[in-house]
């Protein structure tokens, strides 16, 4: 069994006997896992390569189910809602829960219909009401003051670390409870890490974050706790601080000591 | 020794690759040779002029340049909407085992002799849609028809494969913020593949206006310019096919000559445009 801490924020996810089979394969690549997701926390997933922390990530959001085959046990209940059952409405979960990339991720659009693209998803026609919304969410990732003035030009026009706040900007418009981050910021160079770290401070005031990252210094940058796993199992789940410093698994004390990884 | 080698190896295959040239510049030498003295005599008028009267020594391009750009232009409007959808149902749409199954229905398609698609265009389509619009059934539609069912499997195998060139994390991301299917197609992949999808609408283009076999079949060879697509009509190609063993007089032989030279400009244009918009496109997705 893993080693889980008190997670003294509310917890938002709670994650139950959880187990992830990818298609076609009859051991799972996640097994049994049970911890809990504190809101408006940062939760950090690290692990060697391979060890299924994107693909835990991944199951947040459900977006297992563009490829067929692949296979849910257990429960992730959000509020209290089980997000695995078969009816879930999985756009609007979506809208719940936003992702960002590895990679930065425009859309084949101009800046402004980035950040407004979830908005229009949902509906919202009122052009008063987008250009409120975009300007605020480029204002609450830093980009304005770069990208305001030309809104209408494509955003894969923009640098790398503008195009990946352009992803948060989009993701953050649409306001959503959590947002997943999957290595955000192994395709950037240290000053945009630096300037996505600060922003993922930021925003965890009023949304919940699961971050990815291959970075341990990262994770201890960043996050409130953090959660290691190994082989799709999870080992222990820890506050930051106390993870980093005084481990209390064995396991998670050689990897960040960088005795294997 | 190695040093010899590798200059006899350098210069041989610097040979080959300009001998690509030559050809070329032959190939227009010829043909502009050829068609001297019915450019000599006719003149740019060629273009225009309808009236195509061997007995009279009078030769206008105009009906078989028409020909071609209808027939084409028919195709096209068949083909494209038909093969884009093709193209997304197997890159975005389809269980994999369909679009495998579909997949090489559509190469084995490609693959069919163009005089398959004219015989059956003149055995079992004309007669078909001389019952539907009267005339005997040849003509500019059957031959745009015959043309679109030609093209339509190349058109849709290249813009399937310009399709499947989007990244799965951009369209993961679609995805991610709430998009259902048909958004994600119409917001992400479709714009992102578009100078694909216009490069594969282009590169058919330049098949159909150069179709010569299936077209021959089909067209009705009616050298005036018909008053509606469902009558007999020309193009070029099939002027060529059809009129070289009657060319008995040297004029006659070299307007056909300078049919000939008409299709390769024609064909030279609409590749270089594709290449410029195309290749346009594509400096503007990578910035």
């Amino acid at each position: 069994m893993a080693t889980i801490c008190e997670v003294t924020h509310e917890h938002i996810i709670e994650v139950e006997n959880f187990s992830f089979y990818y298609a076609g394969v009859d051991t799972p690549n996640l097994k049994n896992i049970n911890m809990p997701i504190g809101k408006g926390a940062v939760t950090a997933l690290i692990g060697p390569s391979g060890c299924g922390k994107t693909t835990l990530l991944r199951c947040f959001n459900r977006m297992h189910d563009l490829y067929p085959g692949n296979r849910y046990e257990g429960k992730i209940l959000l509020e209290g809602h089980n997000i695995l059952d078969k009816n879930e409405d999985l756009i609007k979960l979506r809208t719940k829960i936003g992702m960002i990339f590895q990679k930065p991720t425009p859309f084949p659009m101009s800046i402004y219909d980035n950040v407004a693209y979830g908005l229009r998803l949902q509906g919202i026609k009122s052009k008063s009401e987008l250009d409120g919304r975009v300007e605020k969410a480029l204002k609450d990732e830093a980009l304005w003051k770069e990208v305001g003035d030309r809104l209408k030009s494509p955003g894969t026009a923009l640098s790398g670390g503008q195009q990946q706040r352009l992803c948060i900007a989009r993701a953050v418009a649409v306001e959503p409870e959590v947002l997943l981050f999957d290595e955000p910021t192994s395709a950037l160079d240290p000053i945009s890490t630096q300037a996505i770290e600060e922003l993922i401070t930021k925003l965890k005031e009023k949304v919940t974050i699961i971050i990815v990252t291959h970075n341990m210094q990262q994770a201890a940058r960043v996050s409130d706790y953090t959660a290691f796993m190994y082989l799709g199992d999870l080992i222990e789940l820890g506050v930051t601080e106390e993870l980093f410093i005084t481990p209390k698994e064995e396991m998670t004390e050689q990897y960040i000591t960088g005795k294997f990884g | 020794m190695n040093r010899t080698l590798d200059i006899i190896f350098h210069n041989t295959t610097r040979f080959f690759a300009l001998s690509v040239l030559v050809v070329l510049g032959a190939l227009f030498f010829v043909l502009f040779n050829e068609a001297k003295p019915a450019i000599d005599a006719f003149g740019l008028e060629f273009l225009t002029n309808s009236k195509w009267a061997p007995n009279m020594e009078i030769f206008g391009g105009y009906p078989a340049i028409y020909g071609s750009i209808v027939s084409t232009i028919i195709a096209m409007a068949i083909a494209t909407p038909i093969a884009i959808g093709i193209a997304i149902f197997l890159s975005e749409l389809a269980p994999p085992w369909l679009a495998y199954i579909v997949g090489m229905a559509i190469e084995l398609l490609a693959a069919i002799p163009s005089i398959i698609y004219g015989m059956w265009g003149l055995f079992y389509l004309a007669p078909l849609l001389r019952d539907i619009w009267g005339g005997n059934g040849l003509g500019l539609a059957t031959a745009g028809i015959v043309l679109s069912i030609m093209i339509l499997p190349f058109m849709a195998a290249i813009t399937r494969d310009a399709m499947k060139t989007t990244p799965a994390i951009l369209k993961e991301s679609a995805y991610g913020m709430g998009a259902t299917r048909w958004e994600v197609l119409k917001d992400v992949v479709i714009p992102y593949v578009k100078s694909g999808i216009i490069g594969s609408i282009i590169l058919a283009l330049g098949r159909a206006i150069g179709e010569t076999m299936a077209v021959t079949f089909v067209m009705g060879n009616a050298h005036k310019i018909p008053d509606s697509i469902f009558k007999p009509a020309t193009s070029i190609p099939v002027t060529l096919a059809n009129e070289f063993t009657e060319a008995d007089t040297d004029l006659y032989y070299s307007s056909l000559f300078y049919l000939a030279l008409i299709l390769l400009v024609i064909s030279f244009t609409v590749i270089a445009i594709a290449k410029f918009w195309f290749l346009r496109n594509l400096q503007e997705q990578k910035v």
